[in-house]
């Protein structure tokens, strides 16, 4: 189409971002996180959730990568949370529940992603969307066990044995969400510097190459899914123990559809993307909440729509090109 | 399994009806979804919002035109002006200011563009219209009822919904046929559709044509809400479910298929209404239960066609 | 005069002018029958082919004559109504690209399928790590040994010089060598080429068919191309099989094949002197 903003492209395979080290960035990032939680407490809540939305922030990230969109990842999330929920009554220790979640979200993620490595673009994001859409409606009609919309109260949590007072469980949550954010983080980079990884971008491209180079596209792309999954469900389990409150909403595919929003939000083209994209959404959600009640989703998309047009690398596009320019 | 079927002939009935009206709503929607996309290449998000927005503005107009003293049957006059205007104004608007900057980008950018359309026009649906609920059933009220015998019961049912939606939806379906198939600009759509370089190629003003296409589609989801409006109480969240269902249809009928989707969205809206009433708890569960058992069987969707890559 | 009759028996001068006996060899491929239409179209109405150990045979014929069918029937991209092919005695119909790949059939494209946001060196690297079958998601793809690897084959295609260029900024003569470079990276016993040389400019024609030429030379590979350059098809080929509506119309050295007059008329579009009956 003549006049339409092709020249925009995507910074994604060899993106500035590796051009310009993300060691110093993520250590800065870090630091500011720990020192805004400690200036002002109540952000604490908003930057642990933010955290853990990173973490499955990154599984989007690792499709997009291939080309493709999830519509439907809310539902690994919300398995995370549910399997907290479901379990905390029984076993009250979030080191166990913790892997647990994570657990069963990845053989979930297996299960669906079996299923939808078979298909692509269009077909893949609508069926993530249904699988994720039938989760929901599960979780709300199932009121027996699910308390339907009302949710489940996430009983109270051991952190190794000791039950810590409420100050100390935060900082102990906002801790847990900032050491596997790194550590998901550094396997992330570390996966799409790989092989694997870097195949990923191949099934976007080329994948008739994939397949004449004796590769199984559908496994490429299924490892990604499932360890988007992994993450997806450790996300939801770290939000589950910080709101200690779940509801179908996890689920829903506006919910899924955030996700995306925050990757494209914080930048496709770094590891480190993710997290400033969860920083800033979770933040502007709670100032434009604050300010205005009813409209703060329509600030969100407002942004949204900005970035898309006008700052397509997103955050991180924009700090990674100032630093270069600057240095 | 004969006497289970004769057991509950009744409630299979009821629900055979209900899913029909169902269906028509389902089904222009989706057909509007998917005319757009065989233009524009790009799902809209935001087509749910259209529906919902295209529901109030229609229950608003027809609770003015009563409050004027007007006649019931002007409540008509206000579900279709209500989709004209929805139309007319949103689809230009969305279209040229937004859609435009983002044709041939990555599909990822081009799904997000309309989520953030989706999360604007929701927050403007709740500033203008509040989160309470609204209804304004006077055109399904003014119809009266018709009693439909079932064995011995007879079931009063509306004739809005036995009639009037059903034929609206079969209505839209032939105008659509004859319109893409015998008249010159539909022709160009359907050119646009299987070869977008070719159709430009031949001098086809594919600018004009996006646009056109847009507004229409842009049109049925809102003439689908103003349709739905007497049957329901408007609520926040209404354009949320319906995009999700249009998108269930659209897969499951194959990109592109109008006269699929209308079959899809009557095997749809039938599955979900017989949920219904066995099932209620499945009852938002079905259509995709529906998609993903059709797309397992066939990746292409129903009445789709597998494209290969050329090499 | 048939196919069969014209199969080459004859001992043939190579392009180093190494003489190779082909008589006692068995075919490396051989198809027998082949039949795909699409439509009413007959893309492959009976094909018969040997193609022996070591040899050049290049394919021409006009546009829709079949020869990329061919390819693709080959390399398990499309699967034929009828006949059979054999690799190395043995039948490989219905097996997928994947898993003839895995057996040493490679194969180019006419348009070249490069990972366009991944750099030369990445390319080349991605097919020999999809060769060594390690694809483990933690070690790094550009690890010294690949890294080394792939520079090495890239040497050899003279793409060295552009390895940490991204993929799609090359121009068509360099893609069209590193499509194949990556097809020669899974070290094919077998490697089809869709026009090698279609799109590349004039004047590096023949450097790229040079080129190549050497490296599947020293890599013993045999080789199956389409080509439309009758000069690449004169210099290089040790034989040329003529495609025509699926079928193929004459078999044999260039230096005959390319003199018949029908062929002439039909294929190079030239009007021989006198008509031939």
């Amino acid at each position: 189409m003549s006049g339409s903003a092709n020249s925009l492209s995507r910074p994604a395979g060899a993106a500035p971002a590796r051009s310009l080290g993300e060691g110093l960035p993520a250590l800065l990032g870090i630091a500011a996180l720990v020192l805004v939680a400690w200036a002002v407490p109540w952000l604490k809540f908003v930057l642990t959730i933010a955290l853990a939305k990173g973490i499955a922030v990154l599984g989007i990230l690792l499709l997009l990568r291939a080309g493709q969109v999830s519509f439907g990842h809310a539902m690994f999330l919300a398995t995370g949370a549910y399997t907290v929920a479901f379990v905390a009554p029984f076993q009250t220790e979030a080191l166990l529940l913790l892997p647990l979640a994570a657990l069963l979200a990845t053989l979930l993620g297996l299960a669906v992603g079996l299923f939808v490595v078979r298909y692509r673009d269009i077909f893949f994001g609508m069926l993530n969307l249904a699988l994720s859409m039938v989760l929901y409606s599960l979780l709300e009609k199932l009121y027996e066990y699910t308390k339907g919309t009302d949710g489940i109260r996430v009983s109270v949590l051991t952190f190794a044995g000791l039950r810590p007072e409420r100050e100390t469980q935060e900082w102990l949550m906002f801790g847990l969400a900032l050491l596997l954010a790194v550590l998901f983080g550094l396997l992330v980079r570390a996966y799409l510097a790989s092989p694997m990884g870097r195949a990923l971008a191949g099934i976007k491209t080329r994948e008739t190459r994939l397949e004449f180079m004796g590769v199984s596209a559908r496994r490429v792309l299924l490892f990604a899914y499932v360890l988007s999954a992994l993450m997806g469900g450790t996300a939801g389990a770290l939000v589950a123990m910080t709101s200690r409150h779940v509801t179908p909403q996890l689920a829903y595919w506006t919910s899924s559809g955030e996700l995306v929003f925050i990757a494209i939000l914080g930048g496709a083209g770094s590891a480190l993307g993710p997290f400033l994209g969860a920083a800033a959404f979770e933040l502007v959600r709670v100032y434009a909440a604050a300010a205005v009640a009813d409209a703060w989703q329509m600030i969100l998309g407002a942004v949204l729509l900005l970035v898309i047009l006008f700052a397509p690398g997103g955050i991180w596009g924009m700090l990674a090109g100032r630093l270069r320019r600057s240095a | 399994m004969m006497a289970w079927f004769a057991e509950n002939s009744l409630l299979l009935g009821l629900a055979l009806l209900d899913g029909l009206a169902y269906a028509a709503l389902v089904f222009m929607v989706a057909v509007g979804l998917n005319l757009v996309f065989g233009v524009l290449r790009i799902v809209n998000v935001a087509h749910g919002s259209l529906f919902a927005i295209g529901a109030y503005t229609a229950a608003s107009l027809g609770l003015f035109f009563a409050s004027r003293g007007l006649p019931p049957w002007a409540g008509y006059a206000a579900l279709i002006l209500a989709a004209c205007l929805v139309g007319a104004v949103l689809g230009p608007l969305i279209e040229r200011l937004v859609l435009r900057r983002i044709y041939g980008q990555e599909e990822v950018l081009q799904l997000l563009v309309t989520f953030a359309l989706f999360m604007i026009l929701e927050d403007v649906q709740k500033l203008v219209w509040g989160v309470q609920p609204i209804s304004q059933d006077l055109p399904m009220k003014v119809l009266g009822t018709v009693d439909v015998p079932f064995g011995e019961d007879v079931i009063p049912f509306t004739i809005y919904q036995l009639f009037v939606l059903p034929g609206v939806a079969v209505a839209v379906l032939a105008g659509l046929a004859w319109f893409l198939r015998r008249t010159l600009t539909g022709r160009v759509i359907v050119a646009v559709t299987t070869d977008k370089e070719a159709a430009m190629a031949m001098g086809i003003d594919a600018a004009k044509v996006t646009l056109l296409t847009f507004t229409f589609g842009a049109g049925l989801a809102a003439l689908g809400g103003a349709l739905a409006s007497p049957t329901t109480s408007l609520v926040p969240g209404i354009g949320a479910q319906t995009i999700v269902l249009s998108f269930a249809v659209v897969a499951t009928a194959g990109l592109g298929q109008i006269e699929g989707a209308a079959l899809t969205s009557l095997l749809i809206g039938l599955g979900r209404s017989v949920a219904v009433y066995f099932a209620p708890e499945f009852e938002v569960v079905v259509p995709y239960i529906i998609m993903v058992a059709v797309l397992l069987v066939r990746p292409q969707g129903l009445f789709g066609v597998l494209e290969t890559r050329r090499v | 005069m048939s196919a069969s009759d014209r199969l080459g028996a004859q001992a043939e001068p190579s392009i180093e002018g190494v003489t190779r006996p082909r008589q006692q060899d068995a075919p490396l491929l051989s198809a027998r029958g082949l039949k795909l239409a699409f439509g009413g179209v007959k893309a492959a109405d009976g094909i018969d082919l040997d193609v022996m150990p070591g040899e050049f045979l290049a394919i021409i014929g006009p546009n829709g004559a079949g020869k990329t069918t061919f390819i693709n029937m080959t390399t398990g991209y499309l699967r034929p109504q009828a006949g059979s092919i054999e690799y190395d005695g043995q039948p490989i119909l219905g097996l997928s690209p994947r898993v003839l790949v895995g057996k040493g059939i490679g194969r180019s494209f006419q348009l070249p399928q490069l990972f366009t946001e991944h750099t030369v060196l990445e390319n080349a690297a991605l097919a020999i790590a999809a060769r060594a079958g390690l694809w483990s998601p933690l070690v790094p793809l550009l690890r010294p040994q690949w890294r080394a690897e792939a520079m090495a084959l890239l040497d050899r295609f003279g793409l060295a010089p552009l390895a940490e260029v991204r993929a799609d900024a090359l121009n068509e003569g360099a893609r069209k060598l590193a499509d194949i470079a990556m097809a020669v990276a899974l070290q094919p016993r077998l490697i089809l080429m869709d026009e090698p040389t279609s799109g590349v400019a004039a004047a590096e024609k023949m450097s790229v068919v040079e080129t190549l030429v050497r490296v599947l030379r020293d890599a013993k590979v045999t080789a199956v191309f389409v080509e439309h350059d009758m000069e690449v098809v004169e210099r290089f080929a040790d034989r040329v099989a003529v495609w025509s509506q699926g079928r193929i119309a004459a078999l044999g050295p260039p230096e005959t094949v390319l003199k018949d007059p029908a062929v002439l008329r039909d294929v190079i579009g030239i009007e021989p002197a006198h008509s031939h009956a």
